[in-house]
């Protein structure tokens, strides 16, 4: 067998995918179920001479990342729901000063200690909106291994080309199960290096001024060019402003780089969807038994359909929306109270055919599950 | 290099008010970084938020003004990827030791060559003059109206016990004793703690009734010593200053270094 193909945890998927990419610093605290990212980079990144620190919090963690990636590393975290909590303030200011790292957060069940061993999506909502003020961010899942590894390397692309976090959402049954993973040769995923400042030495610098394509060509700290960084609203230097123009330029800017790409951010897979009558939207882990639920009805003529979410947050709205256009029904499975079902409730145009599939008692959810609800709601009976 | 050469004079004037103490620390840090002959793009100022923090911006350094009591560990990652970079972390005394407390601790045990400069007013002047862990007891604060019960942290022992290599504690009274011992702990490798004692007229010393900024600097005149003076022992109320600790223990990312040649030796 190639050595190219391993049969790995969802985590060490993702360690192998953020090395790939070219991931060269990493900090983190250890909490289930996340751990193995965390300990399976601290014997991989001294192999390649890249840097890991095991830092007093999750809060620290982050801090930390950010300060590396000023630097010009490739950088990573990875957490759980508590310590994903911690970082929420450290978020808005990489998402403030426009700061390229990735979060991975491995979800499990919450609020607070909550099941740390059981899976959960308990954190869509978090993600979105859990830094305080206005603010965009990028959210991707997957629900197998392979996908795992290209939305991760996909995870660093996206933060180097729109210098901002990205959280890469799995979860406790991603992060754990086994199976099999082929990683693809160098080049096969195209990697998006930082983009530099051409400007010469001596010449004004200008970090925080867009180019017309909207990107900012970053300085590495240590190099010809003297700048300031800060969290508070800051002019084209980087120096602090409560100047009204200033602030409703950056704030619209920190929003549009990426609420206005949502279609270019938008991963999705789509399964049956040509005959569906009844679409199931589901992602992440989630995903699996919601495949296994529709395949098995398929067997029985029945036109059902599958829509799978890579990225969550910009949510695809547009695309959502036209794939519901003409479902009788559209059930959404996820493993939390409804978090995805209130945002699909919001783009679709019958919001009344919507329906939701979940558990959230610490097991995950069986096709079994999904079909029972099915029953129900097609007025069938359990 | 003259002094004026490492100011961003385009973001003056500063916002710290007059008489604050702030404005002698940056003097003395300047004239510490003079006296080295240090390159400006070698050197990364990582702060926090308060007063004390804004010192970042006045800088022409690589200047990263972050959030509250996370300086040390926003520094601790640009340190550990660019061990080269000289990092100089200017802290108040709430962002350092109450909500920073526990990466101060840790980048202490760590032993990461950055300097950590606690600018010390006994108080959260940002934010209108709350009483913060180096207040002591008896202080009032508008948190404190019938006075404060908080004991005080001491930046020296705190230091000593977490494992900082270059401890020391000087005053805005006494900037040629400040620019050395900065310039000292600049050059030392591993975490060096300076506390600057520096006052803040506008909060502190208006509802503690100690008078003008004159006066408080003239209060660390005749309340401080050198460390084990003869008047020490006749008052030993006064507040020693000078160098505590200084000592060599192996470095944090020089440890890294050495873990990484070899691992990749196999």
């Amino acid at each position: 067998m190639s050595e190219n193909v391993k049969f790995v945890q969802g985590n060490e998927a993702c360690v192998e995918a953020a090395l790939y990419a070219g991931l060269d610093f990493y900090a983190g605290y250890p909490i289930t179920p996340s751990s193995e990212i965390t300990e399976r980079l601290s014997y991989r990144l001294p192999q390649i001479g890249g840097k890991f620190i095991q830092m007093e919090d999750e809060i620290g963690s982050l801090c930390a990342i950010v300060g590396a990636s000023l630097t010009g590393c490739k950088v990573m975290t990875a957490t759980s729901g508590p310590g994903f909590s911690l970082m929420q303030e450290a978020l808005g200011y990489a998402i403030m000063a426009e700061i390229p790292c990735v979060i991975v957060d491995v979800q499990r069940g919450g609020p607070s200690t909550g099941l740390p061993t059981h899976g959960s999506q308990g954190d869509v909502n978090q993600v979105r909106w859990g830094t305080h003020g206005d603010h965009a961010i990028i959210a991707l899942t997957a629900s197998n291994h392979q996908d795992l590894f290209a939305v991760t390397v996909e995870a660093f692309n996206m933060a180097e080309t729109y210098r901002t976090p990205v959280v890469l959402l799995f979860d406790e049954v991603m992060a754990h199960m086994r199976e099999r993973l082929v990683i693809p040769e160098p080049g096969e995923i195209p990697l998006v290096g930082r983009l530099r400042t051409s400007v010469k030495e001596g010449v004004d610098y200008h970090p925080y001024l867009p180019r017309e394509d909207g990107r900012l060509p970053m300085s590495d700290f240590g190099g010809v060019h003297r700048y300031n960084v800060t969290g508070l609203f800051h002019d084209m230097w980087g120096f602090p402003s409560s100047e009204p123009h200033i602030v409703h330029g950056l704030l619209r800017h920190l929003v549009d780089k990426i609420e206005n790409r949502v279609n270019q951010l938008a991963r999705f897979k789509e399964y049956y969807l040509e005959d569906a009558e009844h679409l199931l939207i589901s992602y992440g882990s989630a995903t699996r038994s919601a495949r296994h639920a529709v395949e098995k009805r398929r067997l029985r003529g029945e036109r059902l359909g599958l829509l799978e979410l890579q990225t969550l947050w910009p949510f695809p709205t547009d695309i959502v929306r036209d794939r519901c256009a003409r479902m009788k029904s559209v059930i959404v499975v996820e493993l939390n109270m409804g978090q995805i079902l209130q945002a699909v409730k919001l783009a679709v145009d019958h919001p009344e055919n919507v329906f939701l599939a979940n558990r959230i008692d610490g097991v995950f959810i069986t096709p079994a599950d999904i079909l029972n609800i099915l029953r129900l709601i097609q007025g069938k009976g359990v | 290099m003259a002094v004026k050469d490492y100011l961003r004079e385009r973001f003056f004037p500063h916002l710290w008010c007059s008489g604050c103490g702030h404005g002698m620390v940056l003097n003395g840090l300047v004239q510490a970084i003079e006296k080295l002959g240090m390159s400006k793009n070698e050197i990364v100022m990582v702060s926090g938020i308060g007063c004390s923090s804004r010192i970042t911006g006045y800088v022409d350094f690589h200047t990263l003004h972050t959030i509250h009591g996370r300086a040390l560990a926003f520094a601790t990652g640009v340190k550990m990827s660019r061990p080269e970079l000289t990092l100089i972390v200017p802290m108040g005394d709430g962002d350092a030791l109450a909500i920073g407390g526990n990466h101060f601790i840790h980048a202490a045990r760590r032993n990461i060559d950055m300097t950590a400069i606690v600018m010390n007013n006994r108080i959260y002047g940002m934010t209108g003059g709350q009483f913060s862990p180096l207040s002591g007891e008896n202080i009032s604060a508008t948190t404190a109206p019938y006075l404060t019960i908080d004991p005080s942290f001491d930046v020296v022992e705190l230091s000593k016990a977490a494992g900082a290599t270059f401890v020391a504690r000087t005053t805005t009274y006494h900037i040629k004793q400040m620019a050395d011992i900065m310039r000292q702990a600049i050059l030392h490798e591993g975490f060096s703690v300076v506390e600057i004692l520096s006052q803040c007229p506008t909060y502190f010393g208006r509802k503690n009734k100690v008078g003008s900024a004159v006066d408080m600097v003239k209060w660390y005149k005749n309340n401080t010593t050198p460390i084990g003076s003869k008047t020490k022992k006749e008052n030993p109320a006064l507040i020693e200053r000078g160098i505590f600790v200084q000592e060599e223990r192996p470095e944090y990312c020089r440890q890294y270094e050495k873990v990484v040649q070899a691992v990749m030796k196999g």
